[in-house]
């Protein structure tokens, strides 16, 4: 009983039962469809990029942070990797390049919020609609369409691949998920993170380079979003400056969902991969009983406000 | 007879199966000061949120004038005559004085906010808490149209009181622990508007772990032990050491270690003609193993500037400090690797982060010796913690409890436990004991003593002047931005060294 408690306490306890109580709602509506593992497959794969990018947005919000250019940064990565890929060098290389002009502008994010002192909203507002245009701008405003080079297969299950059982990109969405779930448990810069969070005051004293930790913590985000961009390219084979408008609050409504605290200090990687997969099913459920697209709208809006209601009520209940 | 002011007769109240209030019972008249007084957890501020209508009591009986005092609610509470100041001030930083002290009961005409009506009232109230009136507003930039952010903490407190004033029918005034943030000149000029509030037929109820000035202001008192009234009286007929006794239930104990030669070492911190941005203007002083340096001062005398800045985080515009073979400025991480630490005098905002647990807070300094393997093992920091949970006497459930869990006292405990996992040998102390129990306080004596004794500099700030004559080998005093001579404790009167500090 004091078990199912400790476990009921978790971050990610709430949004597993919700995530399990709408699969079976869907499961018990349409049976042939949501029981077919291609369905599973589909989701788990239209759910890598917001996915990936919640990694990253976790990061960010338990350091009390919040990071709005997700989405002009994932669009900006598919140019850049696109105009690599059009110059003819391989998907590697490609990716690379992509994933490292990310990693830059996550720096270029956290320098800016620790140099001039101006709150993360304001910062990534304003990198919001620069990269979004230095976008733009790098693909002379069209679509460019490269040679995709066996990028597309990142996302896809294709014939003799099948021992795989999901793509690779979900594989990757996993590993990374893991790995930084690892990094804010078991490592010096996690802990700071989460103590940045929690309280910046107190982290200073305590001799916690805190500038450092967030500069760190926003390269890593971008380096996520890259990473979620080079997935994205590989779905959409073409490099789209106009893409994943919007992208960002799906992102932060995954952590939010996932038990994270725009205050700051709160948040597990776990919490924020379940909410990021709600969505997913909530969407697809939605098209395949044939509900119309402003009732997903609806639903999802009101996940995100039960849901969030729900753990602050918790919060406030004494242990 | 008439009926007093006010009554509680076996007043009880249990959270679960905690039991914070067992049968509280004491009187008060009108045109009294009676103090509150007891140790954290005694149930002190749980009988204040009765009275002032957070809490409902599971049991017994409070009366206002013979009348049971029952409210639904703070406001109702209000209503009924009881006005209430707050340990933490609780005011809105970006309003006005005026727009604060009438909040909730904004004077309006056809819902339009009265701003003349609110003033004139606003500079009614404030007249009664300063008597001196404009003369002393101007000093402390204190009056109706001021925002209250841009306020000094006393000018505040006075803003609190004018506010708990300004409704009519206000008859129990209570002031929980109003001096903790206010200096010797200025708790006194508090205590004069706490009696002249008495002689006008005002009922003050003062809650104070500060024993001489609850002697010093108070008519009457009330011991509460364990959430138990265990006795009433005249102040003018006990002393600390019997309220003491009192309050712990015991013989009480010696509150201060007894002294004891220790070997004093090398120079470890020197500071040479120090001055920071605005305060402090110039402090020299040299700090050697194995001693306790006491630094007394007034709130804004620029002690706790100086500790700041020696610690890295306050910019260091002139003057030199020398750590060991290190000199010049540093950040704090850098100081914590010189072997410096700081507890702050912010316990709550900066000392602890309170949604964190005690094993995370107690490693926070220290994380990069639990390494292993470039990871930082949970079991590595739950060992690391709990030694010092177990000595430090640290209450808790486990080294995993949130701080936020913990008393005042334990909390302190878990940021001095921060500096000694670090094992620094300069301790920076900035009010190590404010707002904490007698007991705890008294095991914080001890453990400072001890940690000289095993040869580590301690510089201490505090506001409250026994604690440094009790604790400290040398003594200086902060005035206006200027650090004094050192001098020995031993021969210090009391009286002296506040004139001193005063600039009397």
């Amino acid at each position: 009983m004091n078990q199912l408690r400790s476990l009921a306490r978790k971050p990610w306890f709430g949004p597993l039962i919700a995530l399990v109580v709408v699969y079976l709602v869907f499961l018990a509506w349409t049976p042939d469809a949501f029981s077919r593992p291609v369905t599973l497959i589909t989701m788990a794969r239209q759910t890598v990029v917001v996915g990936t990018a919640a990694v990253g947005m976790t990061l960010v919000i338990l350091l009390g942070g919040i990071d709005l250019s997700v989405g002009s940064l994932v669009a900006l990565t598919t140019v850049v990797a696109a105009r690599v890929l059009q110059g003819g060098s391989g998907p590697e290389v490609a990716a690379l390049a992509g994933i490292a002009a990310a990693t830059a502008v996550g720096a270029l994010n956290g320098g800016l919020i620790v140099g001039l002192r101006v709150t993360p909203f304001l910062i990534t507002l304003g990198t919001m609609s620069i990269l979004r245009g230095a976008a733009k701008g790098l693909a002379n405003e069209q679509k460019i369409d490269a040679p995709t080079r066996g990028l597309e297969k990142l996302t896809t299950l294709g014939p003799g691949r099948e021992w795989m059982m999901l793509p690779p990109s979900v594989w990757m969405w996993l590993v990374l998920a893991a790995v930084f779930a690892f990094v804010l448990r078991y490592s010096v810069f996690g802990k700071h993170a989460q103590a940045v969070g929690s309280n910046e005051r107190t982290a200073r004293l305590a001799g916690v380079h805190v500038g450092r930790v967030k500069v760190y913590t926003y390269a890593l985000a971008g380096m996520l979003a890259g990473i979620a961009g080079i997935m994205e390219l590989s779905t959409l084979t073409v490099g789209d400056p106009t893409d994943s408008i919007g992208l960002e609050l799906s992102v932060i409504a995954s952590v939010v969902i996932g038990g994270g605290s725009l205050s700051g200090g709160q948040g597990s990687i776990g919490g924020s991969l379940l909410g990021a997969l709600l969505m997913t099913v909530i969407r697809t459920g939605c098209t395949q009983v044939g509900l119309p697209n402003w009732v997903q709208e609806i639903l999802t809006g009101a996940i995100i406000i039960v849901a969030t209601g729900i753990d602050s009520a918790r919060r406030r209940r004494p242990a | 007879m008439t009926a007093p002011r006010l009554r509680f007769s076996n007043v009880k109240k249990s959270f679960g199966a905690t039991k914070a209030l067992r049968g509280v019972t004491f009187e008060a008249s009108a045109g009294e000061i009676h103090a509150i007084v007891g140790e954290n957890g005694a149930g002190k501020s749980t009988l204040m949120n009765v009275l002032a209508g957070a809490i409902a009591p599971d049991g017994g009986e409070v009366e206002i004038d013979g009348v049971a005092h029952r409210p639904s609610g703070p406001l109702a509470a209000r209503e009924a005559g009881v006005a209430m100041v707050h340990q933490e001030l609780s005011l809105c930083p970006h309003l006005t004085v005026a727009e604060n002290i009438f909040l909730g009961m904004e004077p309006s005409r056809f819902g339009v906010v009265d701003r003349q009506a609110m003033i004139a009232g606003a500079e009614k109230a404030l007249s009664e808490v300063m008597p001196e009136g404009a003369a002393e507003g101007h000093e402390t930039g204190l009056h109706a149209q001021a925002i209250v952010g841009e306020l000094p903490p006393s000018a505040r407190q006075l803003v609190e009181i004018a506010r708990a004033l300004a409704h009519p029918s206000c008859k129990v005034l209570v002031l929980d622990e109003p001096t903790s943030s206010l200096s010797a000149r200025e708790s006194l000029r508090l205590f004069e508007g706490m009696k002249r509030l008495a002689g006008r037929g005002l009922t003050v109820l003062f809650i104070s772990h500060f024993l001489e000035e609850v002697l010093s202001v108070a008519d009457r008192y009330t011991v509460l032990r364990d959430g138990e009234s265990v006795g009433s009286g005249e102040t003018a007929s006990v002393t600390v050491e019997s309220l003491v006794e009192k309050m712990a239930g015991r013989r009480g104990e010696e509150v201060y270690p007894a002294r004891a030669e220790r070997a004093v070492g090398e120079v470890v911190l020197s500071l040479a003609n120090v001055a920071g941005a605005v305060r402090p203007k110039e402090a020299t002083l040299e700090l050697r193993r194995g001693e306790i340096l006491g630094l007394f001062g007034l709130v804004g005398s620029g002690r706790t500037e100086l500790l700041r800045a020696v610690f890295g985080l306050d910019p260091v515009v002139r003057g030199e400090v020398r750590v060991g073979a290190y000199q010049g400025p540093s950040s704090p991480g850098q100081r914590l690797s010189q072997g410096v630490g700081l507890l702050s005098e912010d316990r709550a905002g900066e000392g602890v982060a309170l949604s964190l647990s005690i094993a995370d807070n107690v490693t926070m300094s220290a994380a990069g010796r639990l390494v292993r393997y470039g990871l930082l093992w949970p079991a590595a920091q739950l060992r690391e913690a709990s030694r010092w949970v177990e000595r430090l006497g640290i209450k808790a459930r486990s080294p995993e409890a949130e701080v936020g869990s913990l008393s005042g006292g334990n909390q302190q405990k878990v940021a001095l436990g921060r500096l000694l996992s670090r094992d620094v040998d300069v301790l920076l102390l900035d009010e190590p004991t404010r707002g904490i129990d007698v007991t705890s306080k008294a095991q914080i004596y001890r453990l400072l003593s001890e940690l000289a004794g095993k040869g580590k500099a301690i510089l201490m700030v505090s506001s409250y002047l026994p604690e440094l004559l009790g604790v400290c080998d040398r003594l200086a005093i902060m005035s206006r931005g200027a650090l004094g001579p050192l001098r020995e404790v031993a021969g210090l009167r009391e009286e002296d060294v506040l004139r001193e500090a005063t600039g009397a």
